[in-house]
């Protein structure tokens, strides 16, 4: 580090700049704890599940624990193995939709952030457009033309991401763009596509990297949100937006149904807002350690 | 041989302003001219015009010929193919003009595996090479480096690396010494000439300061607001200038030069 130290010129920032990289660190070491737990409750509900997802062989509504972690539902099932297959909708809504809109998010933006004149105020508008229409409109249309199953509720959730995502990648280029190094790696007869894979995207990833994580966490709520309304998994596959709204009935009797799906959807997006939070702190270039 | 031939050139905003009106120069291979004049006077929208880089929604109109290229109205392919081969630019702000994510390295090493071809090794060692020629101590720490781990006079250096990794044939300079120490200046100036003389590389020398485009160049054109006032050796517009406005350069570079004179102890 002592290498390091010297190259650097004494700014007064570089000393609020590591305070920050350190909380940075911190934070995201928590969000990858608490997502991490999730991520490894669903990769481990993959290869076993304590109960099968049809078993409804413990009656209804027994509370925590003889042979039944958390209890069962209102139907016998058992409630641990809904969770553990809820995690595992939760994360795949949460990946596919990020997917999704990082992909058409990006290509979208960069190309907008390239077009002039009335082509530039088109796209705009129809981002605009496009952000302004309700998620769950969109989701409705998607799951009349195709049918309810999680890759309708994804799509749904990834394309209306997507406009946000295009949205602020337009203005990250933008302003890239305009910047000198973009001239300079032009004079020096450097083509445009090489220009935005070697200069462009490079220096928009942090800020997008960030922004993905944080639509991660809405991707998550969004899906829960959408099987609360019956848009989402088909039974047998338990969401948490489904064991919630199976719950709401009994949750003064067997509030376990409702508070494990609970729980566990706050800590996994805090868990992901957490690390968004680190990756931005440690993700500042000029914070960010030489590595040699 | 004429290596940039310029007749003509108008640079009109979107609005239908005139930034550089009627600009008629060239510059012949190995040869070194200054542009001079005020900012806002189209000294650096002339060299951008050169490389056909104007910002978006500036237009272009005369003939500038570069090695043969006509840049006004060419299209991109062809731009291309001429930054840097046949011209390529110092930029005034090196801390702006290098990819603040980029290792130094890596930025000397783009345009220069693709002007030799070199890979791996072979690369990294012709970029410390690049390094080394610009005189910066310990070119393998600084290939390591992000500009900002870097000082001032070193970035400019590793802009200046940039620019000649291209090997270019016309060397354009916007204001290279601007944004730095007056100390660290001269030492840029003198390496300039130093590394433009051994290559036998035409200069285009762009700035706002006299005495700077004396000590580079032989031969100046002075602008005020886009226009051409007057054109000639640099000793020549020092000794004797004919329009006003180079009457005054001169006569403030000299104010400048025996304020210094009266206040140093003898």
């Amino acid at each position: 580090m002592t290498g390091t130290d010297a190259l650097e010129p004494a700014r007064p920032k570089n000393a609020a700049r590591a305070g920050r990289r350190v909380r940075g660190t911190a934070t995201l070491v928590v969000g990858c704890v608490l997502a991490g737990a999730i991520a490894l409750l669903a990769l481990v509900s993959l290869f076993w599940l304590p109960f099968p997802a049809d078993d409804t062989s413990g009656g209804r509504l027994t509370g925590p624990g003889e042979g039944h972690l958390l209890g069962t539902d209102k139907l016998g099932r058992d409630l641990f193995t809904q969770v553990m297959t809820g995690s595992r909708i939760a994360v795949e809504a949460g990946l596919g939709s990020v997917l999704i809109a990082a992909v058409i998010g990006v290509t979208l933006g960069v190309l907008a952030a390239f077009a002039q004149g009335w082509l530039d105020d088109t796209l705009s508008a129809f981002l605009d457009i496009l952000i302004a229409f309700p998620t769950l409109l969109l989701a409705m249309l998607i799951v009349a033309a195709r049918s309810a199953t999680l890759g309708s509720a994804v799509l749904a959730i990834g394309l209306a991401q997507s406009a946000v995502v295009a949205r602020l990648a337009r203005i990250l280029v933008k302003r890239v763009l305009a910047q000198d190094y973009i001239t300079a790696a032009r004079t020096s007869g450097t083509s445009w596509p090489r220009t935005v894979l070697g200069h462009v995207l490079p220096n928009i990833w942090p800020t997008l990297v960030v922004n993905l994580a944080l639509q991660f966490g809405l991707a998550v709520l969004a899906e829960a949100g959408l099987s609360y309304l019956g848009l989402g998994a088909p039974p047998p596959n338990a969401s948490w937006g489904r064991m919630l709204q199976e719950a709401q009935a009994t949750f003064t009797t067997a509030p376990a149904g409702a508070l494990a799906p609970g729980i566990l959807l706050v800590l996994l997006v805090i868990g992901v807002n957490l690390i968004a939070d680190g990756l931005r702190d440690t993700l500042d270039p000029a914070t960010r350690r030489r590595r040699t | 041989m004429t290596l940039l031939d310029v007749r003509g050139l108008t640079v009109r905003t979107g609005d239908g302003r005139t930034l550089v009106d009627d600009l008629s120069f060239s510059v012949a291979s190995g040869e070194r001219l200054g542009l001079i004049g005020e900012s806002g006077s189209g000294k650096s929208l002339t060299t951008l015009a050169v490389l056909g880089l104007l910002p978006d929604g500036m237009s272009a109109t005369g003939s500038v010929e570069l090695a043969g290229t006509q840049i006004v109205g060419a299209r991109e392919k062809q731009l291309t193919a001429v930054r840097g081969r046949d011209a390529a630019v110092v930029f005034q702000e090196p801390l702006t003009a290098l990819d603040p994510l980029m290792r130094v390295g890596r930025q000397v090493a783009e345009p220069l595996g693709r002007r030799t071809g070199l890979k791996g090794a072979a690369l990294r060692e012709a970029v410390g090479e690049a390094l080394a020629q610009v005189r910066l101590p310990e070119p393998e720490r600084i290939a390591r480096a992000y500009p900002h781990e870097i000082s001032g006079g070193q970035r400019q250096r590793v802009a200046l690396a940039l620019a000649l990794a291209c090997a270019p044939r016309l060397l354009i300079a916007d204001e290279p010494t601007t944004a730095l120490d007056v100390s660290v200046q001269a030492e840029m100036l003198d390496l300039i000439d130093a590394l433009v003389r051994e290559r036998e590389m035409a200069v285009l020398f762009v700035s706002h300061d006299l005495a700077v485009v004396a000590r580079v160049t032989d031969r100046a054109l002075v602008l005020k607001d886009g226009r051409a006032v007057e054109e000639g050796t640099v000793h020549d517009l020092v000794r004797a200038p004919r329009a006003p406005y180079t009457r005054d350069l001169v006569a403030s570079a000299r104010t400048l030069e025996s304020a210094l004179d009266l206040r140093s102890p003898r």
